[in-house]
């Protein structure tokens, strides 16, 4: 199919390289260096889509991130990808993109309806339609308002393209290789600066590769390309394209991201689709030129509407026109540069200019070439459904009140020009107090907040000298700030043409009788009566008017309709736009793909997985693993076809009945040493820890400064002024940081100190009443009597070879050990205990075992140290030492703590003694209360007793000490059950400890 | 993200440490009666200041010292950094 749009001489495409792609399942041809947008107007495409709200049809408008009407659906590699942005995206060979918001098509779409029933469709419409009935609004509200928000559709797979994250420092940073971008980053460079300078586009250039100007001898294009090629030599340099810096973050954070692969038909296995840059930068300059704003007339949302410096874009870089019998309307300059581009082209237009009788260089030469112009004339209404065909054109009064006589004229499309918008979105993120010019009729940086420059057109100037003039100086100021280098270049000599000022005319009037839809936000369809509308019914600040009209918000954040809207707001209240002030610019600029944001930490690589030296016999002797923390433990091993259930109850039965080991190298562990470590510990655990002796252990509860249980584990005394403390696997972190705080804050005078070793050493616990037997014969040479090593006892010795220390302490219950080698000694201890223990039935045991057995025992432990449970709660108020002071003592003498019905720590066990009660059930007294039934305890461990063959379970119960015998019932209303039970005392099996001591 | 100097290591991102809190509240001395009220205060009670605070940090994963950082709460300023057991005025 020919490309009955394309030029044949001008544009930076390459026409050596034909490229096919699928627009709507149809195929279509483009070149190397197109955009679809760019692509599809070539071929005569103008209809992409439809709008959100009135589903009208929608062409082209940008050619840009300020797009607002070409958001497709695109797909590459199998995938898909929703709002992506024609203009943007460029053209590879097998691209298949399709229109969104439309059914059955494009062409035919059925939701235009809405476009006649708009009077339903007012600003505000969501908030006075979706009120009431309340129960619509599950069944038919709710389903109706999320298939009609958004534009496409996500897909529903894993993302399997990898993304990256990249730190770097520098500088200067400047965000915008046009003229001001090229100027300042190769000032800045050539002073010796480390220079990053980013562009958003393909190209290098901005503006450059379209205006018409000179630089040097040169014209402005030749210069950006050598600027360009000069930099990339240069090692001070890092040069990107493709590359959007979206975000201006504290202390001089920018976030850019990078587009490294989409523009490919797949991406290389091991290349990223996307890389986000985190730039911490000394300075930023900003040099992300400005936007051209629309003029607001009747149908000015009709595919064929462009923006004229788009169509000069089309025109010099793709060698596209976007009609054939264009109607230019302007009411400024820059649009009889697109008159006389479209002239040399061989294409006629008529430029309607609003100023009465505007003189400049420019004018002259588009009256010299012949283009017919019309002075204070106006387009009205633009005509045609799918694309313009015709325009209504008037002339209009000096005041911009009073419309002359309305005629018809034949034209393919509208360009058209409202004068300039600077992109100040970065200087407003960093905190920068923006100003409004009246000389341009819009806003641009005030006082820098952070280290930021704005130059350019950014910053309002939009004649090339003096923006070369402030680029230079800038990038040689900021950077001799830093490198104190004073190498100073020439600015060169600039040719461009004059410009007259322009018109602040922005919005055409209804002619009489006729009530044309005036679109301000082409994205979200706001129309110039919605907004008024939503002032008529009192919404005054422009934050309220956006959100009640939904102006300037969606994927192109307004960027073409924010000035316009403002300018009406100011209008009807009769205010100068600065006292009404704008929305708050938030990052990032245009959107970010979440892929980009999560990096490469997905998957298995959201947290870092921590293994026990163990980990690969485990792995090797089927266990089944669960997070514990960011650790990987064992939580049963499986023999056969066994479940969870049956393999945790033979795995703790084994314990009760024979021996059995369990990989306890998680645990947190920390090394305290010090002349004041006994003193230490004595303010930092509850009970008393002066008169430990050495070679002993002895469990301790640490509390926060209110009181609540923070941790607990065993401390034992290694020698004189050694301890080793350990705490729970979930908890080790923030211990560590606790003690470091009262040591390095509180108390400084203290001689401590603490490290972890939780990764120095590997840890197995030896449980069960063999396990003596066991252990003397793993520790020939040590005598494992009670009266050597008894309860709480702690010794060294050597396991085969391997220095080992061993800790008579249990968590089971049972009659326990503790070892304890350095982690690369694991594997061989590990081994050998198990290989000795055959001949007592040893079996390993994971971490669903272990909890059985520290239920049935009435050990508190995570579930119950929730950070809502005070020591009495748990069962640990003999813990509390009277003679001492220690961390969170004066709270526990608050009045909630001292109530004598306080919750407390019980076993409850069913009635039935079958039925298992799940973790979180309430108990309650009555079943059949009136709801909200009063819940009186939850909960808070389950397991299956294998002491006694039944479920037990431990709960946190309200008065839990006078409950002991009382029936309640346990409600778990999200798994449907209640079961009626009964409250017994928490130590369940061998109450009085007699196992661990004997 | 903010740029912290820790006193120990240097500049280093926000990343690295993690917030500790008030860094004017004095814990009372051990064994030192006090009323209901001041101890509420010391564990309860903390100024939510506009403009300059001085507040801990940890360089967790640096040094594991904990830091004053004095910041200006409403523009993230960070006007000094110091050892814990020195006093910002």
């Amino acid at each position: 199919m020919s490309q009955d749009f394309r030029l044949e001489k001008i544009g930076l495409i390459n026409r050596n390289k034909k490229i096919s792609f699928k627009f709507n399942g149809k195929k279509y041809f483009g070149y190397e260096g197109d955009t679809l947008a760019s692509a599809l107007i070539a071929n005569g495409i103008h209809l992409v889509g439809r709008s959100f709200k009135y589903h009208r049809p929608r062409g082209f408008f940008g050619a840009g991130v300020d797009e607002p009407y070409a958001i497709v659906q695109l797909y590459r590699n199998n995938e898909t990808e929703p709002n992506v942005r024609a203009t943007e995206q460029e053209l590879f060979e097998g691209l298949e993109a399709k229109s969104v918001n439309c059914w059955p098509s494009v062409n035919f779409d059925i939701g235009a309806i809405n476009n006649f029933l708009n009077i339903f469709f007012p600003a505000g419409f969501y908030y006075k339609t979706f009120m009431w009935p309340k129960s619509f609004w599950y069944k038919i509200y709710e389903p109706f308002i999320r298939k009609a928000a958004g534009f496409g559709a996500a897909s529903p797979n894993h993302d399997k393209e990898i993304y990256e994250h990249k730190y770097e420092y520098c500088d200067v940073l400047i965000t915008g290789s046009g003229p001001s971008g090229l100027a300042s980053a190769y000032a800045a460079a050539k002073n010796g600066a480390k220079v990053i300078l980013a562009e958003d586009k393909p190209r290098f250039g901005g503006s450059l590769l379209t205006d018409d100007v000179n630089i040097g001898n040169q014209s402005g294009k030749d210069w950006a390309k050598n600027i360009i090629s000069e930099l990339k030599e240069m090692p001070n340099v890092i040069i990107k394209n493709r590359a959007q810096v979206f975000g201006y973050y504290d202390h001089n954070m920018l976030v850019m991201s990078e587009r490294i692969s989409d523009h490919l038909p797949k991406t290389n296995k091991y290349k990223p689709k996307q890389k986000l840059w985190y730039i911490r930068a000394k300075e930023v300059i900003i040099s992300s030129g400005s936007i051209e704003r629309p003029i607001v007339f009747g149908n000015n949302d009709t595919p064929g509407v462009v923006l004229s410096s788009a169509a000069k874009e089309y025109l010099k870089v793709y060698g596209v026109l976007v009609g054939k019998k264009p109607l230019i309307f302007t009411n400024n300059d820059s649009a009889y540069e697109t008159a006389i581009e479209f002239k040399k082209n061989g294409i006629n237009s008529i430029v309607l200019d609003s100023r009465k009788n505007p003189n400049s260089e420019i004018i002259n030469d588009a009256k010299n070439l012949g283009i017919d112009i019309k002075f204070s004339h106006v387009v009205v209404s633009a005509n045609g459904y799918k694309k313009v065909k015709s325009a209504e054109i008037s002339k209009i009064s000096d005041d911009k009140e009073e419309l002359g006589k309305v005629e018809s004229i034949l034209c393919d499309c509208i360009c058209v020009s409202g004068f300039w918008t600077p992109t100040i979105h970065l200087a407003s993120q960093s905190g920068n107090k923006t100003q409004f010019n009246s000389k341009i009729d819009a806003f641009i940086p005030g006082k820098s907040k952070q280290n930021e420059t704005t130059v350019g057109s950014a910053n309002g100037l939009f004649s090339l000298e003096e923006t070369l003039k402030d680029s230079f100086d800038a990038g040689y100021r900021l950077s001799k700030k830093i490198t104190n280098k004073d190498d100073k270049l020439k600015v060169p000599q600039v040719s461009e043409k004059k410009s007259s000022k322009h018109d602040k005319f922005w919005c055409v009037p209804l002619p009489k009788g006729r009530n044309y839809k005036r679109f301000l936000d082409f994205q979200n369809d706001v129309t110039v009566s919605d907004v008024e509308l939503a002032i008529r019914e009192g919404y005054r600040s422009i934050e309220h008017v956006k959100r009640y009209t939904t102006l300037g918000m969606a994927t192109d954040q307004g960027k073409t309709s924010n000035l316009n809207g403002l300018q009406l707001v100011s209008n009807i209240e009769n205010k100068i736009v600065p006292s009404v002030g704008h929305t708050t610019f938030r990052p990032p600029y245009t959107p970010v793909s979440i892929g980009a944001i999560v990096g490469r930490e997905v998957g298995k690589h959201s947290k870092p997985t921590r293994k026990s030296p163990m980990h690969f016999w485990h792995e090797k002797h089927n266990a089944v693993f669960v997070d514990a923390g960011i650790w990987l433990r064992p939580r049963y091993y499986k023999q056969g076809n066994e479940n969870l259930f049956e393999a945790s109850k033979r795995e703790a039965a084994n314990v009760r009945k024979n021996v059995g080991v369990c990989d306890v190298t998680t645990l947190g562990k920390i090394d305290i040493k010090g002349p004041d470590a006994a003193e230490f510990l004595n303010r930092v655990y509850t009970n008393a820890w002066l008169k430990l002796p050495v070679g002993k252990a002895r469990y301790g509860v640490m509390l926060r400064e209110d009181g609540i249980v923070m941790d607990d584990g065993t401390t034992t005394r290694i020698s004189e002024n050694h301890y080793h403390m350990t705490t729970t696997t979930a908890q080790a972190a923030n211990v560590l940081s606790h003690l470091e705080y009262y040591l390095q804050f509180v108390w400084p005078d203290l001689n401590v100190n603490v490290v972890s070793t939780t990764e120095q050493w590997a840890g197995a616990a030896i449980a069960g009443p063999k396990s003596r037997e066991l252990m003397q014969k793993l520790f020939p040479n040590l005598d494992c009597s009670n009266q050597a090593l008894p309860f709480m006892g702690y010794t060294e010795s050597n396991l085969f070879g391997v220095p080992a220390r061993i800790f008579r302490i249990s968590f089971s219950g049972e009659l326990a050990y503790e070892v304890n080698v350095e982690s690369n000694n694991g594997n061989y201890m590990w081994e050998k205990i198990i290989e000795i223990g055959k001949e007592f039935k040893i079996q390993p045991y994971g971490t669903e075992a272990l909890s059985t057995l520290r239920i049935e025992m009435g050990h508190v432990a995570g579930s119950e140290l929730d950070g809502r449970t005070i020591p009495y709660d748990n069962g640990l108020e003999g813990l509390l030492s009277k003679k001492k002071d220690f961390i969170g003592k004066r709270s526990l003498t608050k009045q909630a703590f001292v109530a004598t019905n306080r919750q407390r720590v019980v076993g409850v066990v069913p009635l039935d003694r079958k039925t298992g009660i799940p973790e979180g059930s309430h108990l309650v007294k009555n079943v059949n209360e009136k709801k909200p039934n009063p819940k009186l305890g939850h909960i808070s461990a389950s397991c299956w007793s294998v002491e006694y063959d039944n479920p037990f379970s431990l709960a946190i119960l309200k008065d839990g000490k006078n409950m002991i015998g009382q029936k309640l019932f346990a409600v778990s209303p999200l798994k449907n059950i209640s079961i009626p039970v009964e409250i017994v005392s928490s130590h369940y099996v061998d109450p009085k400890g007699e196992r661990v001591r004997s | 993200m903010l740029h912290i100097k820790c006193p120990h290591c240097g500049l280093r991102s926000q990343n690295e440490f993690s917030y500790g809190g008030d860094g004017t509240i004095k814990r009372p001395e051990l064994n030192k009666e006090i009323s209901d009220q001041d101890w509420n205060n010391f564990v309860y009670n903390r100024k939510s200041p506009r403009g300059k605070h001085v507040e801990l940090w940890q360089h967790i994963s640096g040094c594991r010292q904990w830091i004053k950082v004095q910041r200006d709460t409403v523009t993230h300023e960070i006007f000094q950094t110091a050892d814990v057991k020195q006093d910002i005025k």
